[in-house]
């Protein structure tokens, strides 16, 4: 017998997306999940930053407030803002499907387009809020 | 194995590849069911205090109040728990060196654990200021 290890040709499953399988909202949905979700652990540091920088003294603060303030900083806290919404909106999706509810695929993409809308509608009512009230 | 004198329990116990069965699972569970009021308290809340006075006396006022701060504990705490095992599930799936996936492993948990002494030390020191 020969040390040397036998090739085996295992048959490989192409990513998700792209070229290789029809197009599915579901795993589309399951992609934006976990990018909104790096996006947020990102953002997680910006909040901190600003607990700190109110711990800090008004100069900090007021740093801090500057760049929340301007065009850069409002585009990054409403697309924080949508990130969330979407996160927490699939996740609860998630948690159903952790207790074998709404797994079946018709119920899986309604759920799915529930989640879009219902993150837009709560994105829309927190900015909503926060500039009209 | 219906002859073994092992609980079902006992030989389930310690199971998956990192041997703390489904812990991991159940703590990412966990936490993001903590996380469903309290993100909605944080954005809701931050939306509702950026319609008032902003500037640092106004919010230092704000955090200072004993349920915000409590509250913004409860959210730090379970958010960068949250994220920290969310990180972990992303390097383990992606990171292909065992050396880099070992290095980014223990860099996320550190980074995580200050980030998150840091932001509650901060509600801490506006809160009993």
């Amino acid at each position: 017998m020969s040390n040397k290890p036998r090739v085996i040709a295992r048959p490989l499953s192409p990513f998700m997306l792209g070229q290789y399988y029809r197009f599915q909202w579901t795993s589309l949905l399951s992609f934006i999940h976990r990018m909104t979700g790096i996006g947020l652990s990102v953002g997680t540091l910006l909040v901190a930053a600003g607990l700190i920088a109110l711990a800090g003294g008004p100069q900090w603060y007021g740093v801090f407030a500057k760049h929340v303030g301007a065009w850069y900083g409002q585009v990054l806290l409403f697309a924080w803002t949508w990130a969330l919404m979407y996160h927490l909106g699939n996740g609860i999706r998630h948690l159903f499907w952790d207790v074998g509810m709404g797994f079946d695929l018709k119920t899986a993409e309604r759920s799915g387009y529930a989640v879009v809308v219902a993150s837009l509608v709560l994105t829309g009512a927190a900015w909503a809020v926060a500039c009209f009230l | 194995m219906s002859n073994s004198l092992r609980s079902p329990l006992g030989r389930a116990r310690g199971l998956g590849s990192a041997k703390d069965g489904v812990h991991h699972f159940w703590v990412q569970r966990m936490s993001a069911l903590a996380l469903i009021p309290l993100s909605l308290w944080f954005v809701f809340s931050l939306a509702r205090l950026a319609t008032g006075d902003t500037d640092f006396y106004a919010v230092r006022h704000w955090l200072a109040s004993p349920s915000v701060a409590v509250t913004m504990v409860l959210f730090l705490a379970a958010t960068l728990y949250h994220s920290a095992l969310g990180i972990q599930v992303v390097i383990a799936d992606y990171v292909q060196s065992e050396g880099v996936k070992l290095a980014s492993l223990v860099l996320s948990k550190f980074v995580h654990a200050a980030v998150a002494a840091a932001s509650i030390f901060a509600v801490l020191k506006v809160a009993l200021a």
